[in-house]
């Protein structure tokens, strides 16, 4: 039985990690392999997949290759998710870590923020930080980290508040290690278990949120993503519903690699804490 | 559905004048994996209780006395746990030939069990109230008004001062004893044969103790109950059970009455525990309490022969090959000890 | 003052710090874009000529110390004042406040729905685990967690609508509809489906999956075991005693989730084209018109201050534990 749990466990993380890794190693591989750009008009509009072997999977519209826009697309949804994802886990750690860490004026000042930022609807701050200081990559980058870091705060904040009641952080202090130390080298490694854990699902919900601001139009106009695709070919569902449901499913296969991954971290983190 | 249709095997009423045990258990075997290995939790437990007697169970944790107690009330943590051999005899009916549904009929109705910690045995989002008109009218089917007058009656009879207030009181607000009082209250709602008390008082100040146990005694003579007292403290066992099982891996290696126990305990476990146990107003001398040495073995790691015999200071040459059984020694006195062979 | 009032003004103390700090936090956006603030919220709007922008300026007395303006913007706020949509001259709160029920009509039903069809489903699959119906229902609940909102409406929209025709897939009502009351709501009904099913299917993947979890956690506590030794029937332990404590950390997280449910409803609103805030920011994006943005942020960060608040004070009906002197 218990066997079977761990078993379960690897699987999903080898198999989310080598969706991921196939996702990441095609985006790179893939403009090399076949390379048209995807902003170019190469050929007749609303060429369906497999009609033409030029284009595998069609062209849009405006007669651009699908499967190009599909690798950019690759290439950006998934740098920016990754990144948005990785600087939201940043400002979480050190927010969580002061707060937790420090405690009083700190912790309190620093909680009120963190709900504040709870309270405003995430989506509509960053259609709303997008609209004044203009689109760009960087600047998609910094709008879903803003959105993003509050929940990582919380759980880092809690983690912490519960390692200080903790023998061990007491004997650092009396031994007259500085509060930063005992911080940042005992207690932050001690808290990142959850973190980890929450690591995919940051990067699936990032992804996600890229992906529904370029549907509305709030991407980067020389880029090509899939949700660019996707808000693009929304005109035409009815004939052309193909340049809905392609960049779709990459979107829907990425995030679920990221949630499988997600479960399979949990399990073995979890279980190894329930041991101990 | 409650108290349901559900045909079910007939409850037989305990024989007049006490004769037959109302419980009795022959060499009941619980098994568990251990890193892929079946280990006997329980080893052959074997004994009789009667209404009106209580028997203490005594052992340290992880000897397998509360798992006696599940095990009976057929609460086992399923799968995880089987029964793998032995019988349970309950008011003249086997019960581990019973369906759940037939278990659960007797269960409250007729067997009843108290737990460690009173307060977290109390669900807490609900009011006392609700909780012990549910122990009542999962049996008796009585409306909300009538359910509360007796739910009423019953904290008054486990002597809580405020039966109305505590009634749309909840738990979090009380204290442990007056927790535990609810729970017994609820236990007796259907008044059962029998009550088994897994370490009521264990989780509760010294001074609640006494009270709790106090009580436990009153209504047990009250109602002719059978009580199952079970506890890690000699003291608690010493004050108010007739009659004291030793438990030792998941055996039984002393059963005794009380006074004989004390008086004269044989096995070197018993005798061991009852050196260890510090004693107010022991004697004037100041006895050092003597430990055990060694722990208890792991459940995967227990030795072939005596369970003891890593940490026996008597220990002879067979101990180690024979397990030995529980023999009886003296009128009423059981050991299982390779030092006290059976009376002829 | 009783306790519990003591507790409702302190709740709704909290809430308006809160508020405070999003009026800081609106003003601190405003005034930190490039160019001129004027310019920022006139956005999009280059028509609009040197007298209107020098009328915006008085307006907003941008001419005075930093501080001034602060409390001035506070002041405005307060009074709801969110300015002018650059693009029709209405009044912002008028322009909110008259989409707001369409999108209310959206987000209720989805809540509901997923919360009792969410939690439902997490009860089920605890019960039996690694069954085939727990499986099942894990594979709904990564579905749904994995599955992109707009993604999901227009998939919807072309099995549902053009493959079958069966349900609309544009607005809220049809233009030139029979009259009557009853015809009226089976047409709102049938607009509603398509909708509300895309927004639902995220939250109620996460409530199941939060309601599993946790109903396996308290069936572990003591007194579930308790209450099994009662000899009560097994579907009152479940119901009554492990589902009924299961539920406060799911309404806790349902709550929570109003916040990003209204992101949600803005894109189910432009797939569907529902006329509701979600349609409106839309347009508001596509015109550049800040002023209505900014509005629109203020005034749902408001609505989502005010559900906690709510919330907040219904979860201490829920659980007796939550005493009103503790501080929460």
């Amino acid at each position: 039985m218990r066997l079977s749990g761990k078993a379960l466990a690897s699987g999903r993380i080898a198999f989310g990690a080598s969706i991921l890794i196939a996702l990441w190693l095609a985006s790179l591989v893939g403009p090399w392999l076949h390379p048209v750009d995807p902003m170019d008009m190469v050929g007749r509009p609303f060429v369906w997949p497999g009609v033409n072997p030029r284009f595998p999977l069609g062209t849009d519209q405006l007669g651009r290759d699908v499967l190009s826009g599909m690798l950019s697309g690759a290439q950006i949804s998934l740098g920016i998710g990754v990144v948005s994802a990785a600087s939201a886990i940043l400002i979480g750690l050190a927010v969580g870590a002061a707060a937790g860490g420090i405690g009083g004026y700190v912790d309190d000042a620093l909680m009120r923020i963190c709900e504040v930022f709870q309270n405003i609807p995430g989506f509509i701050l960053a259609i709303v930080l997008l609209s004044i200081f203009g689109v760009s990559v960087p600047k998609m980058i910094v709008c879903i980290s803003i959105v993003s870091w509050p929940p990582v705060a919380r759980i880092v904040r809690a983690e912490m508040l519960s390692l200080r009641q903790r023998d061990f952080v007491a004997s650092c202090r009396l031994i007259g290690m500085t509060r930063l130390r005992i911080i940042a080298t005992q207690m932050l490694p001690n808290s990142l278990a959850p973190v980890f854990v929450m690591a995919s699902m940051i990067t699936a919900s990032a992804i996600l949120i890229e992906a529904a601001l370029s549907f509305l139009n709030l991407s980067d106009p020389n880029l090509m993503t899939w949700g660019k695709m996707i808000g693009n070919g929304r005109a035409t569902l009815r004939t052309s519903w193909y340049l809905v449901a392609l960049p779709g499913c990459a979107i829907f296969v990425t995030t679920i690699a990221l949630n499988i991954l997600g479960e399979g971290v949990s399990d073995v983190l979890n279980s190894r804490r329930t041991a101990n | 559905m409650t108290f349901s249709t559900v045909a079910a095997r007939p409850i037989s009423p305990p024989a007049p004048g006490g004769k037959q045990p109302v419980l009795e258990l022959a060499d009941v075997c619980a098994t568990t994996l251990v890193g892929g290995k079946p280990c006997n939790i329980l080893d052959g437990v074997s004994f009789s209780l009667r209404a009106g007697r209580m028997l203490g169970i005594v052992g340290e944790s992880g000897c397998g006395k509360s798992m006696t107690s599940l095990a009976i009330m057929g609460l086992l943590p399923k799968p995880q746990v089987t029964i793998s051999a032995g019988r349970i005899g309950f008011l003249g009916d086997e019960l581990l030939d019973l369906t759940e549904s037939e278990l659960r009929l007797r269960r409250g109705a007729q067997m009843a069990m108290i737990f460690q910690e009173p307060t977290a045995s109390l669900n807490p989002v609900r009011t006392i109230g609700d909780q012990v008109m549910e122990a009542i009218r999962a049996h008796q089917p009585v409306p909300k008004s009538r359910a509360r007058e007796i739910g009423l009656e019953l904290l008054d009879r486990v002597r809580i001062r405020d039966p109305r207030h505590t009634f749309d009181d909840y738990p979090h607000r009380m204290s442990g004893g007056m927790c535990q009082r609810v729970s017994i209250a609820m236990a007796l709602a259907a008044r059962p044969r029998l009550l088994i008390a897994d370490e009521p008082t264990t989780a509760l100040d010294v001074s609640v103790q006494a009270q709790i146990l106090e009580l436990l005694a009153t209504l047990q003579q009250e109602d002719d109950l059978a009580v199952l007292l079970i506890s890690h403290d000699l003291g608690v066992v010493a004050g108010y059970a007739d009659e004291v099982a030793v438990m030792y891996a998941g055996k039984i290696v002393e059963q005794a009455g009380v006074d004989a126990l004390f008086a004269a305990p044989k096995h070197p476990y018993t005798i061991g525990l009852m050196r260890a146990a510090p004693r107010l107003g022991g004697r004037r001398d100041a006895e050092r309490l003597v430990e055990i040495p060694g722990t208890v073995p792991a459940l995967g790691a227990r030795p072939a022969g005596c369970a003891f015999v890593t940490r026996c200071g008597s220990a002879m040459a067979g101990c180690a090959g024979i397990v030995p059984r529980l023999e009886t020694v003296a009128a009423g006195h059981k050991v299982a000890c390779l030092l006290h062979p059976a009376a002829r | 003052m009783s306790v519990a009032s003591r507790y409702v003004f302190r709740r709704i103390a909290q809430g308006l710090v809160t508020v405070l700090l999003l009026i800081v936090v609106n003003f601190l956006i405003v005034h930190a874009a490039p160019g001129d603030v004027v310019d920022t919220l006139a956005g999009g709007s280059g028509s609009a000529d040197a007298a209107v922008l020098q009328a915006m300026r008085e307006h907003l007395g941008l001419d005075q110390p930093l501080y001034t303006q602060f409390l001035t913007y506070v002041g405005q706020l307060a009074r709801l004042d969110l300015g002018q949509s650059q693009f029709s001259g209405d009044q912002v709160i008028a322009l909110l406040l008259e989409r707001l029920p369409a999108t209310l009509l959206l987000m209720l039903p989805s809540l509901i729905i997923s919360f009792v069809l969410g939690t439902s489903l997490g009860l089920v699959a605890s019960l039996k685990p690694r069954s085939i119906v727990d499986f099942l229902v894990s594979t709904l609940v990564l579905i749904g967690y994995a599955t992109p909102l707009f993604w999901l409406g227009l998939m919807l929209i072309v099995l549902f609508t053009i493959n079958l025709g069966w349900l609309p897939s544009v607005g809220m009502s049809t233009i030139g509809q029979s009259e009557g009351l009853w015809a009226f709501a089976l047409d709102l009904l049938r607009h509603a489906v398509l909708p509300v099913l895309t927004l639902s299917l995220f939250y109620l993947a996460a409530y199941a999956r939060l309601t599993r979890a946790t109903m396996i956690d308290v069936a572990d506590q003591k007194f579930v075991r308790a209450a099994t030794a009662k000899g009560i029937a097994r579907s009152q332990v479940v119901w009554r005693h492990i589902f009924r404590n299961a539920l406060l950390p799911v309404f806790t997280m349902a709550g929570l989730n109003v916040s990003s449910m209204l992101g949600g409803a803005l894109v189910v609103e432009v797939v569907f084209s529902w006329p509701g805030l979600g349609q409106l920011a839309f347009n508001a994006v596509l015109q550049r018109d800040n002023t209505l943005l900014l509005g629109l942020l203020f005034f749902s960060s408001i609505f989502v201050v005010v559900v906690n608040i709510v919330v907040d004070l219904l979860y201490v009906k829920l659980d007796p534990r939550i005493e009103f002197g503790s501080a929460s």
